[in-house]
């Protein structure tokens, strides 16, 4: 795995060259202030649920983010060619991918960092636990790990960035929406489409403050799934 | 050494390569030389294991390319049409992330790009960014990622495309100074560039090598020969004696008047298709009936046509469609 390092360090390396990831990170701690603002400090809430409310907007932001980061990932590097010198280099499919997509993570996490500010003035001027805000954070982690595996397997398999951006809302924007489907459905299939959704049901529990074991397992599941399906569009693509 | 038997490489229902058979021994400069199209790429980059072989088998060092993918990779330096360049990094950071990435020990890195850095003279280079740099500078960076981790085998697809004259001569020496550490595959659509770099040519047309051989042994192999003739007098009676005259050479198939560079308006001169090398009857014939010679030479075109009538088979580009011609050396074979 020293060769997925060394990946995600030219990746890293890439992120703070070129304006994308500033322009990002920037992007969201902005849309993630506005939102705070005005759903935290414009209403009388409890602190709690002030802290849930800045939750749930920065899950938006950063399953966004994530989608983001990820369109370039491989679709540039078959756009300029530069994935030759990956594709003739003795590192494995599942390094590359690892690499790519640990070096999206760490901007994810570094951005998602970077809003802590605002949860810890709740902490000081209101009444949470340090244990909510935690959790909270790891929530928006997974779910940023999530989105950028599937933006990751949209960039394996688009030639374009663009494609990449389209194809990725394309698969994470019914995940998101599966809990509408499930409202309209009967049960058992409801609960089952509910228990699918990236972000309702299972991104609820970390907002609240709550370590939910199940959906901790759905979100590295997810992202396992979509890692593996860049791999192997990695491989299929050698015998094209 | 490099094997390959029998291999093709299809997308989706286009063939576009096969069946191609051949050896590249160790320490050979070997140069692919093909029109657009023709498989050229296609081939150096299932060598390169950047592609996989549909079906056929492929040995580089006896490590099969399918099966053995990293054990190849480690061997083999790749420097494709477009090189993989990283415009946001300098030559110096780029290089040692492309040998870090063919398991260069990290500290044999440095003393690595250096050797590299100098063989591709690159030294003024190293700290600038990728993407300053002019084609002539990215091709050499190309090169040096290929071989920064001293691999046996370099494969460069057309590393002279786009090149002016003077990068192309320097281009020339510096693949020239490959020769002996590694064994180098180049591939070209002119044969000119590849008869000065290569030791061998392997003709690919149709995705199948048809002929392989040295510029010298292509050309003997090629029905016949081509002279460029030159008499004095610039009158129309001149031009139609000496070309009745010539046509009447035993062994001359074709005589047509040609105009050639820094040619005197007071001479003219032919082109001599024939079926053996005739020029000292012809000679003989044209003093004997007191036309004032003044240039027997090999056509300048001899080269091109060389190139054409085996990357195109008969009929020129129209022949691709037809079946390959037989190979000219019996170690390759082409179904």
């Amino acid at each position: 795995m020293t060769k997925a390092l060394l990946v995600a360090r030219r990746e890293m390396f890439a992120y703070l060259r070129s304006p994308l990831g500033s322009a990002i990170i920037a992007g969201v701690l902005l849309v993630d202030g506005i939102w705070f603002y005005w759903q935290g400090l414009t209403e009388k809430l409890l602190s709690a649920d002030v802290l849930a409310q800045f939750f749930y907007g920065a899950s938006g932001t950063t399953m966004v983010a994530g989608l983001l980061l990820s369109m370039r990932l491989l679709a540039e590097e078959r756009q300029t060619g530069t994935f030759t010198l990956l594709n003739t280099a003795p590192l494995r499919d599942v390094e590359i991918v690892a690499g790519k997509f640990l070096s999206a993570l760490v901007v994810i996490v570094v951005m998602t960092l970077l809003t802590l500010y605002m949860p810890l003035l709740i902490l000081v001027n209101g009444k949470v636990s340090v244990g909510h805000i935690v959790v909270g954070y790891v929530g928006l982690v997974l779910l940023g790990g999530a989105a950028t595996a599937i933006g990751l397997f949209a960039s394996a398999l688009a030639r374009s960035q663009v494609v990449a951006i389209i194809l990725g809302a394309a698969m994470l924007t019914p995940l998101v929406l599966l809990w509408m489907v499930a409202r309209a459905v009967d049960p058992p299939l409801n609960g089952f489409l509910s228990d699918l959704a990236i972000h309702h049901e299972n991104f609820r529990p970390f907002m609240l403050g709550t370590l939910k074991l199940q959906s901790v397992v759905y979100y590295a599941a997810l992202t396992y799934f979509f890692l593996l399906a860049a791999t192997k569009t990695l491989e299929a693509r050698r015998w094209r | 050494m490099i094997q390959v038997e029998d291999l093709y490489k299809y997308y989706g229902d286009r063939r576009a390569i096969g069946p191609v058979t051949t050896t590249i021994a160790k320490g050979e400069v070997v140069g692919l030389l093909g029109l657009n199209g023709a498989g050229k790429t296609t081939t150096l980059r299932v060598l390169a294991c950047d592609l996989l072989p549909t079906s056929g088998m492929v040995r580089v060092d006896g490590y099969n390319v399918v099966e053995q993918p990293h054990e190849v990779r480690m061997r083999i330096g790749y420097l494709p049409d477009l090189p993989p360049l990283y415009g946001d990094m300098t030559v110096s950071e780029y290089l040692r992330y492309a040998a870090r990435l063919r398991g260069v020990p990290s500290r044999e890195v440095d003393k690595r790009v250096q050797v590299a850095e100098e063989l591709t003279e690159l030294g003024s280079e190293r700290g600038r960014l990728i993407g300053a740099l002019s084609h002539g500078y990215r091709q050499r960076v190309g090169i040096a990622q290929a071989i920064v981790h001293r691999p046996a085998f370099v494969v460069l697809d057309e590393p002279i495309s786009g090149l002016d004259p003077a990068q192309i001569v320097e281009m020339r020496s510096l693949v020239r100074s490959l020769r002996g550490e590694h064994t180098v595959v180049i591939s070209s659509h002119i044969l000119s560039e590849i008869s000065e770099t290569c030791d061998r040519i392997l003709v690919i047309r149709d995705g199948t090598i048809v002929a392989s051989g040295t510029e010298a042994e292509l050309a003997a192999s090629q029905r016949g020969m081509r002279v460029d003739v030159t008499v004095a007098g610039g009158g129309e009676g001149v031009a139609v004696r000496a070309s009745a005259l010539l046509g009447a050479l035993p062994g001359v198939t074709a005589v047509e008047p040609v105009n050639l560079r820094d040619q005197s308006e007071d001479a003219v001169s032919f082109r001599v298709a024939s079926d053996r090398d005739v020029r000292a009857e012809l000679c003989q014939a044209l003093v004997r009936a007191n036309f004032g010679l003044l240039e027997v030479a090999h056509s300048e075109r001899e080269l091109e046509n060389i190139f054409l009538e085996l990357s195109s088979g008969p009929g020129g580009r129209s022949g691709r469609a037809h079946a390959p011609a037989p190979a000219v050396s019996t170690t390759e074979a082409s179904a």
